[in-house]
Order: C-alpha cells, then sequence, then structure tokens
C-alpha cells in the first residue's frame, strides 16, 4: 500500500536535443526517508532532481507525490523545495528575507516566529540582518536550507549541497543535515557524488550511471554485493579478476582466473554468463607469509607488493599478481606491527562469502593470459583498480 | 635602499612604511595625465565660465567685458527663461520614463529570451550610433512629417484630427529625445538583466513565487544598478539637448539648451549664458544627487 507522501517516478526519461540526461528511470522515495541519488558528473541525478522539483519537465514517464501527479506542474505549485548547489541566496535580501520568501509568496502567518524557529534549527539565530555576501559558506550554506525548511515541503531536494564547503565543513554539516532530517521527518532526495557522504548519511542509496540507476539499496547490501562493475567501482574500490566459470562445486562456484581456482558461494554470484568478473573489497584481502597458514577454505593468490602506502589507520597495499594485475589490499593498523616493504613476497587470501561475482561486460577487461604466458611478457597486462 | 637595510639588520623585522612613499609616488604620476587634462580643459574653461557668469552684461565682444560680481545675471536670466528651464527637466523627465518602458522589454528580452539572435540584436540597438545623432534626428522630420505615413494612419483611424500634426510638437521633440538617448538605457540595463543568475530566478519559483511575483522580488530589484545608470544617462544629456527641440519642434518648444545656444552663438550675450550653463549644471547636480542617493541606499546591493 503506498504511504501518503511517497515520491515515485515512474518511467521518466529526459532527453535534451539526441542526448539521454534520463533513460527510462523508476524509483519510490518513501515518506520521510533519506534518500542519496549517487552518481558521477553526467550521470542524470540533478536532472532527475530537476525534474522532480518541475524545473525540467520529462520527456516521458510520470512523477507521483502521493497520490497526486506532479509530472506537469509548475515548479511554483509543488510543494517540494530545493536547496541548490550555488546556493542562489537572494542576494539583494538579508537572511530573513531570504528564509522568509516562500512563507511570505504563500502568505502564512506567523512569519516571524517560524523564521525565527528555522534560523534557531540551523543554528544561524543572530544572523537575520545580515546580506548573503557577508556570511561563509556555510553559513550560506545552512540559509539556504533554512530556507528551503521553512516551507515545509512533502520532499526536500539537496542538489549537491555540500560540494562547496572543505572536508571539515561538509563533514560536520553531514551529521547537522542528518540531525535536522531526523528532526523534522521530511522526506530528503540527496543528489551527490560524493560516495562517502552518500553512504555516511542516506538509508537507501541509488547508483546512477548514464541516466540509469544501477543499483539501489541500503548503503551496506550496496558495498558488500555490487550489482554491476560499475557499481563495484564507483562505490568504493574493488579488486577485478577477469575469469570464467568453470562449474560449480557443492554450493560454490568455480571460477578459473589465469590458471588458477577460485570458489565462492552461489547466492554470491550476479553472474549469468562464462566470462566473469570475481570482485573482493580490498580491505577483505588479507596477507600472509608464504610460509604461514592460510585459513582453511580461503581463496589464495600470491603476489608481490609493488607498493606500500601508511594511511594511518589503515596501511594500503598494492600487490602484483604473477599475471601482472596490480590488485589493492587494505590492512587495518590495529597492531603497531611495520608495514611490509615493496618487493615482500606474500600470498593474498580471503574469505569466498566476501567476494562476489559479476557479469563481465563485452570489452571490459582483458582475460589474464595462462601462467607459462606471462613469463613472455612480465607486468605488460593490468587492469585499472579502483 | 642599501642605507635603509644597513639600519634594519640584526633589528625586528622593518616596519611596513618604508616603500610607502615610493608608492604614493607613483600613484600621483600615474595621476598625472588625466589630472592635467582635465585641469587644463575642464577645471580652467569651468572657471572662466564662471567669472564669464558674473561680468557686467552691459559688455560686449567688441567693448570687452568687466567683472562686476554681477549675481543679478542669474537671477534675470532665471526670470525671462525659467520656462524653458521647466520644460527641459519635463521633456527630459518624458523621455527617460519612456525610454525605460521601451527599453526594459527590450533588455529584457536580449538578456534572457534571445538565444542566438543576442549578439544581432545588441549590435542592431548600437547601430544608430553608425550615422550621425544630427542625419538621425533629420531623419525623423520625414517620419513626422505632415504628409508623411505616420500622420496619415494615424489621421485615418481617427487619432488625429484632419488638421492634427506631430512635427513641431511636443510630442515630436520628446519622441526624437527618447529615441537618441534609448540605446544609453539599453545596454546598462541589458548589461545588469545579464549578470543575474538564472539560478535566482528558479530559487524563486522553487519558492511558490509566480513569474510575475518572481519579476517583481528578484529581477527588477537585482536591475536596480541598470535601471540607475540607465535612467541617468538618458536624463542628464536629454536635460542638456537642443537639437531635437530645434529640429522637430518651433520656439514653443524650445528647452534650455536652446537658449543657451542663441545666447552664445546668436545673441553673443555671453554672462547670461554662462549663467544658465551654470544653472543647468546644478540642477542636474542636484537631481541626480538625490536620486542616486535614494535609489543608492533602498534598492542597490
Amino acid at each position: 500500500m503506498p504511504m501518503s507522501g511517497e515520491l515515485r517516478l515512474v518511467s521518466v526519461t529526459k532527453r535534451f536535443g539526441g542526448f539521454t540526461a534520463v533513460d527510462d528511470l523508476t524509483l519510490t522515495v518513501p515518506q520521510g526517508s533519506f534518500f542519496a541519488l549517487l552518481g558521477p558528473s553526467g550521470c542524470g541525478k540533478t536532472t532527475t532532481l530537476r525534474m522532480v522539483a518541475g524545473l525540467e519537465e520529462p520527456t516521458a514517464g510520470r512523477i507521483r507525490l502521493g497520490e497526486a501527479d506532479i509530472t506537469r506542474l509548475r515548479p511554483y505549485r509543488r510543494p517540494v523545495n530545493t536547496v541548490f548547489q550555488s546556493y542562489a541566496l537572494f542576494p539583494h535580501l538579508d537572511v530573513f528575507e531570504n528564509v522568509a520568501f516562500g512563507l511570505r509568496r504563500r502568505g502564512a502567518p506567523d512569519v516571524a516566529g517560524r523564521v525565527r524557529q528555522t534560523l534557531d534549527l540551523v543554528e544561524l539565530s543572530g544572523y537575520e540582518r545580515r546580506r548573503p555576501a557577508q556570511l561563509s559558506g556555510g553559513q550560506q550554506q545552512r540559509v539556504a536550507l533554512a530556507r528551503a525548511l521553512i516551507n515545509r515541503p512533502k520532499v526536500l531536494l539537496l542538489d549537491e549541497p555540500l560540494g562547496a564547503l572543505d572536508l571539515k565543513l561538509r563533514r560536520q554539516m553531514q551529521i547537522e543535515l542528518k540531525r535536522i532530517q531526523t528532526e523534522v521527518g521530511i522526506t530528503f532526495l540527496h543528489v551527490t557524488h560524493d560516495q562517502e557522504e552518500a553512504m555516511w548519511m542516506a538509508e537507501t542509496v541509488a547508483v546512477m550511471n548514464a541516466g540509469r540507476v544501477e543499483q539501489m539499496g541500503p548503503p551496506a547490501e550496496i558495498y558488500e554485493f555490487p550489482a554491476t562493475r560499475f557499481v563495484a567501482t564507483f562505490l568504493g574500490k574493488s579488486n577485478l579478476l577477469a575469469g570464467r566459470v568453470t562449474g560449480t562445486a557443492g554450493a560454490d562456484v568455480t571460477v578459473e582466473v589465469a590458471g588458477g581456482r577460485f570458489a565462492l558461494p552461489q547466492p554470491r554470484n550476479r553472474a549469468s554468463g562464462e566470462s566473469v568478473l570475481l570482485g573482493v573489497r580490498p580491505e577483505k584481502v588479507r596477507m600472509a607469509r608464504p610460509t604461514d597458514v592460510v585459513p582453511d577454505g580461503h581463496n589464495r593468490l600470491p603476489g608481490v607488493i609493488t607498493d606500500t602506502c601508511y594511511a594511518g589507520v589503515s596501511t594500503e597495499y598494492l600487490i602484483r599478481t604473477g599475471w601482472g594485475q596490480e590488485l589493492s589490499v587494505f590492512s587495518s593498523n590495529a597492531t603497531a606491527d611495520s608495514p611490509l616493504p615493496p618487493g615482500t613476497e606474500i600470498v593474498m587470501h580471503w574469505n569466498p562469502a566476501h567476494s562476489f561475482l559479476l557479469d563481465r561486460p563485452q570489452g571490459a577487461e582483458p582475460e589474464p593470459p595462462e601462467p607459462d604466458e606471462v613469463a613472455a611478457s612480465p607486468g605488460s597486462r593490468f587492469e585499472e583498480v579502483r | 635602499m642599501t642605507a635603509l637595510t644597513g639600519v634594519t639588520v640584526g633589528q625586528a623585522p622593518p616596519p611596513a612604511t618604508p616603500p610607502r612613499p615610493r608608492r604614493r609616488l607613483i600613484a600621483y604620476l600615474l595621476l598625472l595625465p588625466g589630472g592635467l587634462w582635465l585641469a587644463l580643459f575642464f577645471v580652467l574653461p569651468m572657471a572662466g565660465l564662471a567669472s564669464t557668469s558674473l561680468y557686467d552684461p552691459a559688455g560686449s565682444l567688441e567693448t570687452g567685458y568687466q567683472m562686476t560680481w554681477e549675481w543679478r545675471n542669474y537671477v534675470d536670466a532665471l526670470r525671462e527663461f525659467w520656462p524653458q528651464f521647466a520644460r527641459s527637466f519635463w521633456y527630459a523627465g518624458l523621455a527617460t520614463v519612456a525610454g525605460l518602458l521601451l527599453g526594459y522589454p527590450l533588455a529584457y528580452m536580449i538578456a534572457f529570451k534571445s538565444g542566438r539572435w543576442r549578439n544581432l540584436l545588441l549590435v542592431l540597438v548600437i547601430a544608430p550610433f553608425f550615422t550621425s545623432f544630427l542625419v538621425r534626428t533629420l531623419a525623423w522630420k520625414t517620419i513626422l512629417a505632415d504628409n508623411g505615413p505616420v500622420v496619415e494612419a494615424l489621421r485615418a483611424v481617427g487619432l488625429l484630427g484632419p488638421d492634427g500634426r506631430l512635427l513641431a510638437t511636443s510630442f515630436a521633440v520628446v519622441a526624437g529625445i527618447t529615441y537618441n538617448f534609448l540605446p544609453f538605457m539599453v545596454l546598462p540595463l541589458y548589461a545588469s538583466l545579464e549578470k543575474i543568475d538564472r539560478g535566482l530566478i528558479e530559487a524563486a519559483s522553487d519558492l511558490y513565487a509566480s513569474p510575475a511575483t518572481a519579476f517583481r522580488r528578484v529581477t527588477l530589484p537585482l536591475s536596480m544598478p541598470g535601471v540607475v545608470a540607465g535612467t541617468l544617462l538618458t536624463f542628464i544629456p536629454a536635460a542638456g539637448d537642443f537639437i531635437n527641440a530645434e529640429l522637430l519642434g518651433t520656439p514653443r518648444q524650445y528647452m534650455l539648451g536652446n537658449v543657451i545656444d542663441s545666447a552664445f552663438l546668436v545673441r553673443l550675450d555671453y554672462p547670461q549664458a554662462a549663467a544658465l550653463s551654470f544653472m543647468l549644471l546644478a540642477a542636474i547636480l542636484l537631481l541626480v544627487f538625490g536620486y542616486v542617493r535614494r535609489a543608492g541606499t533602498e534598492e542597490l546591493v
């Protein structure tokens, strides 16, 4: 049963001339949820947001808010407000009048009281008479948020609202935004290209690429079990090994990569074809000395450390496999052991349940050669590791 | 410089003052050419004009003028020519309002709606400058002529009586002034409209403002610098104009510019001409000062 205020996009398409910005997009944003549209620039996420705001009209498809079809409604008639990427604060009005703008247009009562209350919420009391130009970036951001929130929209649209802030302020505003969302209970539709921001803040993340949603779900689900090669590399890093499915062994699928055999449980398999990508996140990979004992049932892959980057909480290693591909391994610095130097021969191993299997897109990764071919051209083939 | 560094060795960092006089000197040097130009061709003639305005009006070019501090020149000139004085500001005001009403939609259209025609339209706005001011005003004589198409059309629809005419009326003069100064209105308006971030208008629309309200609350206030600049650039030269009244009007439409023109060049009454010039200057300065102060404190960012 649809809730009264959920936002639904049904087969929405937007074309600009010959370019398809949003391609047959269908998604549902539950009422009161914090929903993030995540994707690289040009993936259509901002266009999607602008269509919900009414600033662009879909070429095809419908947008519904609860029971109402708002597809063709003018922006000033929609119960939706936007926090713009550039904030778009009115430079000729002070903070008070900026925040009061929406209320005044609708002739709402008690403008002064509600403005005061909203400025309290974003912790900007005392700034009423300042002009936007006299505020810092973070303060302007909060005015933009207050100006939208005060209208109690059914959906609040946030278009990369933190993009212009420096890292520290961004972290602080992320916490603030989450607090405010919980406090007011309004649906937040947040557009961002920052995967950490999306995972940190949203209950549901939709990863967009080339106008389509590649995967949608809670952040942990998407991260732990990405549905496509794009999601696996855009959301965090993934080591992707190009191989072939060779069969099944009990509840496991077996995969061959450059002569080596790997297994993983059937539920971790999203591949339908034979040529596949075996994926494993860098922090899921452990390292052992060649002489060490590797836990039972783990997949094993020998390699040589080519680079060691100490990053405080963890150390990031680049490890070259026998066929010349460089894999990434994050090792937690929970103990004070000194990092392994480049040149060390190690064995990578991981729990099969931590890996995943995807279909290999045509022409994406070349399959590594068999080991004997490798000797002839060491290091000549490697793939991008993200 | 070496002496300075010798003194500061081993001491606290030198104060920031030493390079200052030098920098100031450079600033003055840069001001010098412009300053000299203004002194020679503006301040000096103004002083000359000021003293001329106080000469004994009994003198003439042949007999020479006596400096008698004749303040009465001002009183006499004003008493004699106050209708032209008032008409100057009335016509200039009418032309400014007409220019704003014509120019704002035009500038708005070029800034927001013209797309790829923008540059062509801007060239068309400036194109009249390629011919002389005089020729363009004379062309209006033809346009508004008694047997011209405009008058004939207006007579046909009854908006003008059978003997009604446009030429040699106040309408002709104001229309001429409006036309001649329209580019000075359109260009600053265009510049300030074009600068407005479209995102602000989208934001207004997102915040429940209909297009008309968004224009009134956002676009118009943000274009006020252009409105102020455009109206000043139209009003100031229009108040001192005499060509339009001369060519499109009759002595009954004469403005202060015509009086000054004839006092200087026909009647050769230099003291009176100088006094009138000074009064026009003072009146324009006062009006502009008051206007900018009002507009500046209330509307400008």
